[in-house]
């Protein structure tokens, strides 16, 4: 077991440089200098304006992509991209990612059949989480027979029932309408606090962001992306997310952060103009 | 219902119309010199259906059919099981595709059936000379939707099942295999029927046995009703063999949605 004091996740110092489409022109530098940790049992968001590399962000924290340079601690152990993607997280992705071919229940255990869990089990634990997220009945159904929020929720099981440490999130819930979308963030709450996992979680919805996390770290506007900002959210816990937004305190908040981020989206904005 | 009705009509037409044009002395002849020379190009509906019932009726045109029929299983299985094992590696395999690249290319540009004759020589006049041609033409078209198919993955579903600690195997078996069974699904149609031709224009090249056989014999004695009868019973067939591949299909693409189908209740 690690210290206490010991990060769930801690990216150090981390540039991601992309070589140009051909080989030709400047390198693209997506993420440069990049440093941040995310405490054991801690919900971070970390906000930017659209294109600024913090899919990239969280692709190095997953092991999924190797940084240029810097390093990636995950509960003190160095986490190498080339040996394998990050044992104890698990992540939820912006775009669908699904199997389609799969049943909604086929699809939740997908990760139990590859750990080699027996069938049997799997399924009786796959219904226990198809339950939790409101899906109850809805297992022997396809993706493409689900509505977006139904495959949003079966992608939380999935991910939800390896129980990982670590909860890497990415814009999950941007392709949803806004009522959906709160509800799905609520369910979220709820099943996070019932064990505290720590949470990294992109969005650039600043509302989104204050409302579920217990801190918010603002990058700067695309290339060279890295923090700018760093605000603890101490809003009182359990939070209804569409309540929570009406109080002082949230707005309060709320004008502190968007006055850090106002400048880099209106740079990021008139950098897609000019391109 | 209707529309049943409509398309028996036109093959009715279609079938009086050949009758009328064809039958000797019906109608005084107005491109032939002689009356009876349609019949003997374009042969006569009523004889040409006598010649099927006959062949069915004796059962003489079962061994051939069965022959034919086997040629064309044989020619598919073979040739989707070297597609797809072929397809996924050079798929999987930068290096492998890269290097194979310009010979897959000249071997699909080929016109495959020239190798007819050369069959006939390496695997002599039975059947496997047949189902050589036709694994030559089934492989091409398993073999380039599944690199196709397992080239397209989306990114996504892949970073996802390694998330969720999928090993290369797992992967291949869970995430590849299928996605390029979904692309050999959509080439199944084709490729039965290019087993078919495969087995039907290998008889036709030199055979003993076979609806293709039947056809270069009666066309050696000027027999035209009984070729008409042969392309009718082998398109019944292909008809046939087109159905099934579409029940299999529906059976196994059971969670590929479909545009016209509604969210059942």
């Amino acid at each position: 077991m690690a210290p206490i004091d010991v990060p769930a996740l801690s990216l150090a110092d981390i540039t991601c440089r992309f070589a140009a489409r051909g080989g030709a022109g400047e390198p693209y530098t997506a993420v440069a200098n990049a440093t941040l940790s995310v405490a054991k049992g801690e919900f971070v968001s970390v906000v930017g304006p659209t294109g600024c590399g913090k899919s990239t962000l969280l692709n190095v924290a997953a092991g999924l992509l190797a940084p240029s340079s810097g390093t990636v601690d995950v509960f003190g152990e160095r986490l190498i991209a080339a040996e394998g993607v990050n044992r104890r997280a698990g992540y939820m992705f912006q775009a669908d990612a699904l199997m389609p071919w799969r049943t909604g229940i086929d699809n939740v255990i997908a990760g139990l059949e590859f750990r080699g869990v027996l069938r049997s089990e799997a399924i009786a634990q796959g219904e226990v989480w198809l339950r939790r997220v409101g899906l109850a009945g809805f297992g022997d159904r396809y993706p493409h027979q689900m509505s977006g929020g139904m495959r949003k929720r079966l992608a939380l099981a999935q991910t939800l029932i390896l129980s990982p440490d670590i909860l890497l999130m990415d814009e999950p819930f941007s392709a949803l309408d806004v009522q959906t979308r709160q509800l799905m963030e609520n369910e979220l709450l709820a099943l996070w606090a019932e064990d505290r996992k720590s949470v990294l979680f992109i969005t650039h919805d600043l509302e989104e962001a204050i409302a579920l996390s217990d801190r918010v770290v603002v990058l700067s506007a695309g290339p060279a992306t890295r923090p700018i900002g760093d605000f603890k959210v101490d809003l009182p816990r359990p939070r209804d997310v569409s309540e929570i937004r009406m109080t002082p305190a949230f707005l309060a908040l709320h004008r502190e952060i968007w006055a850090a981020m106002k400048e880099e989206v209106l740079k990021a904005y008139a950098a897609q103009k000019v391109a | 219902m209707r529309l049943r009705i409509l398309q028996v009509l036109v093959l009715g037409l279609l079938i009086v119309f050949w009758y009328l044009m064809t039958a000797p002395g019906l109608i005084p002849p107005f491109y032939f010199d002689k009356p009876n020379r349609a019949a003997f190009f374009f042969g006569e509906p009523q004889k040409v259906f006598w010649v099927i019932v006959d062949w069915f009726a004796t059962g003489e045109i079962f061994r051939h059919l069965g022959i034919t029929l086997l040629e064309t299983a044989l020619g598919f299985v073979i040739g989707a099981a070297f597609g797809l094992g072929i397809g996924l590696w050079l798929a999987l395999s930068p290096t492998a595709s890269a290097v194979m690249d310009p010979y897959i290319k000249g071997f699909n540009s080929m016109p495959r059936v020239v190798l007819a004759p050369i069959f006939a020589v390496w695997f002599g006049l039975g059947i496997w000379s047949k189902v050589a041609l036709g694994v030559t033409l089934v492989f091409f078209v398993v073999f380039f939707n599944v690199y196709q198919g397992v080239r397209e993955v989306s990114p996504n579903l892949i970073a996802n099942a390694r998330m969720l600690g999928a090993s290369r195997r797992q992967l291949l078996r869970s995430i590849y295999l299928p996605s390029a069974m979904s692309w050999v699904f959509a080439s199944l149609h084709n490729a039965v029927g290019l087993a078919f031709v495969g087995a039907v224009v290998g008889e036709y090249l030199g055979s003993s046995m076979g609806v293709g056989y039947l056809i270069l014999q009666a066309e050696g004695t000027f027999d035209i009703n009984t070729v008409f009868a042969g392309i009718l019973v082998l398109t019944a067939f292909a008809l046939a063999l087109d159905g099934a591949v579409g029940a299999v299909e529906r059976r196994l693409m059971t969670w590929q949605p479909r545009a016209s189908e509604t969210e059942k209740v």
